[in-house]
């Protein structure tokens, strides 16, 4: 059995892919599909896979806010909140913080440094 | 008692305020940022500590010698209902405020820290199903970003290295060793912990200007030691390049004098909360002191540094407990 952890990725890796909604059974299938195509044990992973451990993890990632389902529809769709690239982007701007002026940085930077130093910087940078 | 609650209070005043505006405009820091940084946390240290006891000496001078008589005296009064007529309006007024201040620090403290957990731990999460495990050895991701970023999530056993494939691309195998030689720098001398107390001691009293400049002050000291630890192993020019390319944004800086248009700055961002991305001058100072080195400290100053350190410390210290001790 692979890990929730695993499987969570597999799921999104899925939606992200799909871009439309899927059900845990079509979800299910790709996933043992997808396995099998790797072959050996992994094939033999997916087969055992139950619709119950795809619901498992699908809550899981709603609970984390990644995914969402459709409430009207029996049984119910799921999709993914936001893009892979929104994620991405989303950690990006934590890490950058609310983007301190890039043209400020610079500016700042190319003020402070001395002749000399700018002239080892542009050797070292291939200008040379 | 008296003199001590005035002494510590002037101690405070003058740690709270002219030292860390004087120490933040001092150039030493960049030749020792090791002792600097020591400094900066005594000053923090000793700061809150003669604060409190300040007001603590203060409110307690009518019931005892010293603090710990005068202690065991205020725990008779709210504990057993001992009189507290002998205390004044101001003496429960400084009473009251040294147990709100120390209240308030601790749990800005505390709250601090859960925020930056949480927000870690969602970030966690998000890294693994984003980043995929890279080539370049365990409990390093690389994630699917144009820009060259390259930033570690301090956790314990599950820290990890986060590099972008931007990064990848841009720099060149040597640098890309120093670039993760100099997080794994931040994770090995616990860096995180330092931007944690600085960012709650910010928080705590950000009235105070000083608590900005020692923020600051600590965000570029520790990039200079992660620096340092990577200039162990790779040249000097490769980490030079290595933090220009980042703070470039591109591989092939083009026009302006010296970097390319876009710069992401600091190639060592540690905390995912902006609180520790690198500056504009942490940048430049991180580069100017490697390429125009001045010598390390010599070896008398820095001892003066140190033991002024340590004098900060017991200084407080020893005024609160010695003369209880003693009498």
């Amino acid at each position: 059995m692979a890990s929730l952890g695993e499987l969570e990725r597999a799921v999104m890796d899925l939606l992200w892919a799909g871009h439309e909604a899927a059900t845990a059974n079509t979800l299910r299938d790709m996933l043992a599909q997808s396995t099998a195509a790797q072959g050996g044990a992994a094939g033999h992973e997916g087969k055992d896979l139950a619709v119950t451990t795809v619901l498992t993890v699908l809550s899981r990632l709603e609970k984390k806010g990644l995914v969402e389902r459709e409430r009207g529809t029996r049984p119910h769709r799921y999709q993914a909140v936001s893009s892979r690239e929104d994620h991405t982007a989303e950690l990006m701007h934590e890490v950058l913080g609310s983007a301190p002026d890039r043209e400020a940085v610079l500016a700042r930077f190319i003020g402070s440094v001395t002749e000399s130093e700018a002239e080892t910087l542009r050797k070292l940078l291939g200008h040379s | 008692m008296f003199w001590t609650s005035y002494f510590l209070a002037v101690l405070a005043i003058v740690l709270a305020w002219p030292v860390p505006i004087l120490l933040s405009r001092a150039h030493w820091p960049a030749r020792d940022p090791f002792t600097a940084m020591l400094l900066w946390q005594v000053i923090g240290l000793a700061g809150g500590l003669s604060m409190i006891g300040a007001m603590l000496v203060y409110g307690l001078e009518p019931v005892g010698d010293n603090l710990i008589a005068g202690l065991q005296a205020l725990a008779g009064m709210v504990l057993y209902n001992a009189p507290t007529t002998s205390l004044g309006f101001w003496h429960l007024f400084a009473l009251s405020a040294a147990a709100l201040l120390t209240a308030h620090l601790v749990f800005t403290l505390l709250l601090t820290y859960f925020k930056i957990e949480r927000q870690r731990r969602r970030h966690r999460e998000l890294l693994t199903l984003l980043a995929s495990p890279s080539a370049d050895g365990t409990g390093t991701v690389v994630i699917n970003h144009d820009s060259p970023v390259a930033y570690c999530l301090p956790g314990g056993a599950r820290s990890v290295t986060v590099l972008s494939d931007g990064l990848m691309a841009a720099l060149e195998p040597a640098e890309l060793r120093a670039v993760l030689i100099h997080e794994n720098a931040h994770l090995n001398q616990r860096h995180h912990l330092l931007l944690w107390a600085f960012a709650a001691w910010r928080q705590a009293l950000p009235w105070l200007p000083t608590t900005r400049l020692a923020q600051e002050a600590v965000n570029s000291l520790i990039e200079m030691l992660a620096d340092d630890v990577a200039l162990r192993t790779e040249s000097k020019a490769t980490l030079i390049k290595a933090i220009a390319i980042v703070a470039s944004g591109s591989a092939v800086p083009q026009a302006a004098p010296v970097l390319g248009p876009a710069g992401l700055p600091g190639a060592g961002l540690q905390l995912p909360d902006g609180a520790g991305s690198g500056s504009a001058s942490t940048t430049a100072s991180r580069v100017s002191r490697l390429l125009s080195p001045r010598p390390p400290l010599p070896a008398a100053l820095r001892a003066t540094v140190v033991g002024v350190c340590v004098l900060l410390l017991a200084m407080p210290t020893a005024l609160l407990i010695v003369p209880g001790l003693l009498g």
